[in-house]
């Protein structure tokens, strides 16, 4: 701190001594304008390589555009037509849908269950918690990568290991609630932890003289538990949930890794097939970039309407 | 609840739960140290010996080293212009006055729960247009800022520094650019610092626009990875080979920052 005010006062007796009222211009200005120059940075990136593409793919999805063709043609609301007759798109839709509520279900569950735990007066705390975060980190090519070996329907660990016990053996690709069931997984093993270290954030700003007054009362520690502590937790829950949703909805890099050369991805009868996926094979393999668009202006919008609701609800919940 | 320690019952269902969260990590090396041909069937949990043959096979197929190296330009590029940026714009917020302000930090707010990454697009046409299709700057400049940095270092710097602080620099006509660099800056460290691993690890990670825009030969480590996952025919030791490496610079980065990381989950970083 010392040496700042010490380069400041340097600054000023350079500058200052001739001429005051310039020096006083020049610093208005600077009050004025700077604010703007520091936030423009942000403003116009983001507005060029965010909100612009998004925007535009709203435009793009009116046209009959594919690549290498010469010259879109404007066909008005006909991608959407196309796209609302389409049963590959609400397949893709439901099975989005499905692994979505297939991971997030049992994940806050899990996530709450393991907060409580790591809210124990446990002993190397933070190596638990780094332990539980673990697979976050975890580069998610990989993991895909290595849970499809893990879930091959042949030699794969799982079968061997059900078979081991009696079930199976499930063909977790060529089966559309097995595939969907593998890739829930997943989506579980990578967030339940980083979930339950945000629950167990929020746990520990609960105050303590509420259960200290639910002991005195004699509550027991199940009571305390489902009376104090999960109605408390509530918004961030939804908040857990909120965000949940927005990734879960644009679920890619699973269905499209998940079967080794599994040619595009989704599965030989789009068992698994996700709208992102569904999106980047229109564009990128169909080269259909008008019909592509209209598939993720449909997502974009429901993806908005899913978080305004949630936005909403948390509203709500923290009143 | 109580200071007393726990039990035996919470330690051991804590630490299945570890287990099995590095289980598949340790599952892709087995697989990559052994051959090919024994995988059909037998199962152990010990090692064979054919890592590095395993590994060299990974050198062959895929410009690996090129990949790691593109990765680690892309994701520090994105990082560095991401924390920067976005402690300038969340300092003005925070720290300024300046008409409109409410309104714009209201867009900020509105666009965190954009998906952006839907407008892919416009994006390719937008790249293709400029020739960056297959070269770095088309993964590098889609991500120089994010509205979800600016919002995590207003919320930081608006307790961070205190309002006198900026005042007495001002007074001491100190310009509001080295009232950010002398002052606002040195206090964001903490902040900053999580952004930068959160950032990079998200763009280290990122995988649907790279596979979109760039090509086997110079590819991120994800987009190679692919690339090595895609053949025909799939050889698991060859491929988990290539996962177990691409593997090894997260785990050391989580050993060395993993208390930080751990730190900014809890203080609400947002997912990836």
């Amino acid at each position: 701190m010392t040496a700042v005010l010490s380069k400041v006062d340097r600054g000023r007796a350079d500058e200052a001594r001739p001429r005051p009222p310039r020096r006083h211009r020049l610093s208005k200005l600077d009050t004025k304008v700077s604010p703007y120059l520091f936030v423009a940075p942000f403003f116009l990136l983001f507005g060029a390589i965010g909100m612009f593409p998004l925007l535009y793919t709203a435009y793009v999805s009116l046209f009959d555009w594919e690549v290498g063709a010469d010259e879109p043609t404007f066909i008005g609301l006909e991608n959407y037509k196309t796209l609302f007759a389409d049963d590959q798109f609400w397949n893709a839709l439901f099975n989005t849908f499905s692994i979505f509520v297939l991971s997030s279900g049992p994940q806050i569950v899990v996530a709450v269950a393991l907060a409580a735990l790591l809210n124990e007066n446990l002993r190397a705390r933070t190596g638990w918690r780094m332990g539980v975060l673990l697979p976050y980190v975890a580069s998610l090519v990989a993991l895909t990568i290595i849970f499809g070996n893990l879930f091959g329907p042949q030699y794969g660990l799982v079968n061997d290991v059900l078979s081991a016990v009696g079930i199976g053996p499930i063909d977790w690709q060529a089966d559309t609630f097995g595939s969907h069931i593998a890739i829930a997984s997943m989506v579980n093993w990578r967030w339940t932890g980083y979930n339950a270290l945000i629950v167990l954030a929020a746990m520990q700003a609960i105050p303590r003289d509420i259960y200290e007054a639910a002991v005195v009362d004699g509550a027991s520690a199940l009571r305390r538990f489902f009376s104090i502590t999960l109605p408390l937790l509530k918004p961030t829950l939804i908040f857990v949930i909120v965000t949940s949703t927005i990734g879960g909805l644009q679920i890619f890099t699973e269905p499209k890794l998940f079967e080794p050369s599994g040619g595009s991805g989704g599965g030989a009868e789009h068992q698994y097939q996700t709208v992102v996926l569904y999106l980047y094979q229109s564009a990128f393999q169909g080269l259909d970039l008008g019909y592509a668009s209209a598939i993720a202006w449909v997502l974009f919008l429901i993806i908005i309407s899913v978080a305004g609701l949630n936005f909403f609800l948390t509203r709500r919940a923290v009143r | 609840m109580t200071n007393r320690r726990p039990s035996f019952l919470i330690y051991g269902l804590l630490g299945a739960f570890v287990l099995g969260s590095a289980f598949p990590f340790y599952w892709s090396f087995l697989v990559a140290s052994r051959d090919n041909a024994v995988l059909t069937g037998d199962f152990t949990l010990i090692p064979g010996g054919n890592f590095f043959s395993n590994a060299m096979r990974v050198f062959d197929t895929i410009p690996f080293w090129k990949a790691l190296a593109n990765s680690f330009i892309v994701s520090g590029t994105v990082t560095v212009s991401v924390v920067l940026l976005s402690t300038l714009a969340g300092f003005a917020f925070a720290k300024l006055r300046f008409r409109g302000r409410g309104a714009l930090f209201l867009f900020v707010v509105a666009t965190l729960a954009v998906p952006t990454q839907l407008g892919i697009i416009p994006l390719y046409m937008a790249m293709a247009e400029f020739g960056w299709a297959g070269e770095l700057e088309a993964v590098i400049v889609p991500n120089l800022v994010t509205a979800f940095g600016v919002f995590w270092m207003r919320q930081y710097l608006l307790d961070a520094v205190p309002d006198e602080l900026v005042e007495a620099a001002r007074m001491d006509g100190c310009s509001l650019w080295r009232t950010f660099w002398h002052v606002a800056l040195p206090a964001a460290r903490p902040a900053a610092a999580m952004l930068g691993v959160f950032t990079f690890m998200q763009s280290w990670n990122d995988f649907l626009w790279p596979l979109v825009v760039l090509n086997a030969d110079n590819p991120t480590l994800q987009v190679a990875l692919e690339k090595l996952q895609s053949g025909y025919y799939v050889d698991y030791s060859l491929v988990l080979a290539g996962t177990t490496l691409a593997t090894v610079p997260v785990l050391i980065v989580f050993l060395v920052l993993g208390r930080q990381i751990v730190a900014g989950v809890m203080q609400g970083a947002v997912k990836g």
